[in-house]
């Protein structure tokens, strides 16, 4: 499965996330770095809801006339000069995409960051093919050089990373600097330009796809996509069927509430709109373009309770804010989408089997639906993935069920309710030392494991309210 | 007026003292208050794990055992927000749903319903303390309670407030999360000790018992010196009493 990263279960990953204080250190600063440049872009707009919910109306237009906007661009990126490829699984696109690269009898790949090509896990299967691939991306040459560390986050893909691991990385490469961010980025630019001259083919992501004019646009930092979109012959975007606007207008309103929420920036330094390959008397562009639309389970997602996941930006506000990432770092998620969005998504892209956990990673606290440039319920949806585990598939524990089940029992019987709380209060009595219980069993056992429980107190709310009632009625 | 408590099942058992204050400020300010018997739990637990056949259920006895209120008022915004669930629970159902709806229209936060029904910032309370205080996630984010508890506490006379670091940020409570994810909630309610921790303040204050039952439990697993009370403590205190009857 291309979207799991690492073998161990779920309370292993955690487990291994939680003590690793290197980690939580990067992920913590890096988190409050997000956070202040996000809320400040945000509020030097001045009606940021507005723009929030400007973004969630175009992404459930779109999303809702999806068919035909697909057609639409497809047909666009037709008449402009490039091929369109389809692809129903990751297999499928990858076949395509080495068809490609076959054909032009090319080995040397350069890659700008793309998501949609770690969930296919395009870069092992280009290996397997005997193509040389190079990550050009600054986060994703650093997981690269690392033996192919899988991503944390979906923007800064390094992000548990800092910056002496980094040097430590960069030292097996020859490096022999120091850990100063200027010093090393120096180096990956020497390293990475020899490589893009030789380079035959560009592979890149996509941020959005225009429809109206069959263009694809990429939002970056660094430069790297437009050298891997201008020096190599042969040009191939993989992209999501989902992430598309449109008009350009659209893409307007997206491209602000991307950039904001993301990096806190007003714009990238460098948005990049590309359509078909180079035209004539142009001074730059490959000579072919391919733009390969995945499905990859996207299509299952459509038109069930879980729509508005596909109306997501990938922006990683909701994995800024999240305090569940922050202590448990992404590779705890056992996916490339991790954090609240990853909490979403990935059990819809790869089943309940392997992630039921990961709606459960979740105190519902409601930040990452807070801060979500188009308003995606993420918290609601989480409860959503709950509700199916317990009632539709039956996957939750049996003690689980039984449990809900007499809380209904109590919850729906006032009698019966009266007597739980008061046998809570009688039970607890032994249990109990200066008002705290000091043992416990069933789900308090946990809880005691690092926290004081108060013991229930004699006399409840209710009763001293009813005696209170009777001396009143008695005076 | 007349005023329905909904005093929530854990302060029932575990704070009565909470729903105590919480009568007595109401009646100081000319509340009828009465406690309808029948009530029970909100339904947040069962809702919440996903199980909302059995969380429809109790969601139907709670309305009808609020039907007959004017106002229904509850010391915790998560209990208060879960009322605002039970609409599109029901969907599908529009007898129940336009019942539901009514029901979470006449209901309020405890502190939501004294600055804007009652329209009072000033309780007459007095309690010399450096305290911080934490704002809950749903009575925060859910149900959009945010500035109130801030108004009522600048007004309690002798007490100093700190601001928390990082106040938002959740204590790791999350009902079943906090055992089902004993680990993460753990190393979530450490982090929100230790913010606490560098306030330096005597006492926290929030307005969710949940929250504090989580946070408190944590302090005093630390042996941190650290006082927990509910907001409507707080503000029970009264300013020619200045005793410390109330304080838990």
């Amino acid at each position: 499965m291309p979207i799991k990263i690492g073998q161990d279960p779920f309370f292993k990953r955690v487990e291994s996330g939680i003590n690793d204080r290197q980690m939580q250190k990067a992920v913590s600063s890096a988190q409050e770095r997000f956070q202040k440049r996000r809320r400040e872009a945000t509020e030097e707009l001045g009606n940021w809801e507005e723009w929030r919910k400007w973004g969630e109306a175009i992404r459930a237009h779109t999303m809702r006339y999806l068919d035909y906007y697909l057609e639409q661009l497809s047909e666009n990126v037709s008449k402009a000069g490039g091929h369109v490829f389809f692809a129903r699984t990751a297999a499928e696109a990858n076949e395509y995409i080495i068809r490609v690269i076959k054909s032009k009898q090319a080995t040397r790949v350069v890659k700008s960051k793309s998501m949609m090509t770690e969930e296919i896990s395009l870069n092992k299967a280009l290996e397997e093919a005997g193509c040389e691939v190079l990550e050009t991306d600054l986060a994703e040459f650093i997981l690269q050089a690392d033996d192919h560390d899988p991503p944390s986050h979906i923007v800064v893909p390094s992000l548990h990373k800092d910056r002496e691991k980094i040097r430590e990385i960069f030292a097996r490469l020859g490096y022999q600097g120091s850990a100063v961010p200027e010093e090393m980025t120096r180096f990956a630019r020497n390293y990475l330009r020899k490589k893009f001259l030789s380079a035959e083919i560009g592979i890149t992501g996509c941020n959005f796809a225009v429809a109206e004019s069959g263009s694809v646009v990429l939002v970056t930092n660094e430069g790297n996509a437009r050298l891997c979109t201008t020096l190599p012959k042969t040009q191939i975007t993989v992209m999501g069927m989902e992430r598309l606007v449109p008009t350009w207008e659209e893409l307007d309103v997206l491209v602000t509430l991307l950039c904001r929420s993301a990096v806190g920036q007003k714009l990238t330094t460098y948005v990049t709109g590309l359509t078909g390959p180079r035209r004539e008397g142009e001074g730059d562009g490959p000579e072919e373009f391919h733009l390969v639309i995945l499905d990859n389970g996207r299509s299952n997602i459509l038109g069930t309770e879980f729509q508005s996941i596909l109306h997501c930006i990938r922006c990683a506000a909701c994995i800024n804010v999240c305090p569940v990432y922050r202590h448990i770092g992404g590779h705890a998620y056992g996916s490339i989408y991790p954090g609240p969005v990853g909490a979403v998504l990935t059990p819809l892209l790869a089943g309940y089997d392997e992630y039921k956990e990961l709606p459960y990673a979740s105190s519902l606290c409601a930040a990452c639906t807070e801060v979500c440039p188009v308003r995606i319920p993420l918290h609601e949806l989480l409860i959503e993935h709950r509700r199916k585990i317990a009632e539709d598939e039956k996957k939750a524990p049996p003690g689980e069920r039984l449990a809900m089940k007499g809380f209904r029992l109590a919850a729906t019987s006032p009698k019966l309710y009266r007597l739980a709380s008061k046998a809570a209060s009688i039970m607890a009595k032994p249990l109990t030392e200066e008002a705290k219980l000091k043992t416990g069993f069933g789900p308090l056992k946990p809880w005691l494991e690092t926290r004081d429980f108060p013991a229930p107190e004699q006399e409840t709310f209710r009763e001293w309210f009813q005696k209170r009632r009777k001396k009143g009625e008695n005076s | 007026m007349r005023v329905s408590l909904f005093v929530t099942c854990l302060t029932d058992v575990f704070f009565p003292e909470v729903g105590k204050a919480v009568v007595e400020i109401l009646e100081r300010l000319g509340c009828e208050v009465d406690f309808p018997e029948t009530q029970t739990c909100c339904g947040q637990p069962a809702y919440n794990s996903g199980y909302h056949l059995e969380t429809k259920e109790v969601a139907e006895h709670m309305i009808e055992t609020f039907e007959p209120a004017e106002y229904i008022v509850t010391p915790s915004g998560s209990c208060a927000a879960m009322f605002h669930e039970y609409e599109q629970l029901f969907s599908g159902q529009p007898d129940l749903q336009a019942r539901a709806r009514a029901l979470a229209n006449r209901t309020y936060e405890f502190t939501q319903f004294l600055t804007e029904i009652l329209q009072v910032d000033d309780l007459g309370a007095e309690l010399h303390a450096t305290a911080t205080y934490h704002p809950s996630c749903h009575m925060n984010r859910l149900l959009g309670v945010t500035e109130a508890p801030y108004r009522l506490l600048e007004n309690v006379k002798g007490l100093k407030l700190i601001p928390l670091p990082h106040a938002h940020d959740c204590c790791g409570f999350g009902g079943t999360f906090s055992v089902k994810m004993n680990a993460i909630s753990s190393r979530m309610v450490d982090e929100k000790a230790q913010h606490i921790e560098e306030t330096r303040a005597g006492l926290l204050i929030g307005a969710d018992c949940s929250c504090l039952m989580n946070i408190g439990g944590r302090l005093s697993r630390l042996g941190k010196p650290v006082k927990v009370m509910h907001i409507a403590q707080v503000l029970n205190h009264l300013r020619q009493r200045g005793d410390e009857k109330d304080a838990d």
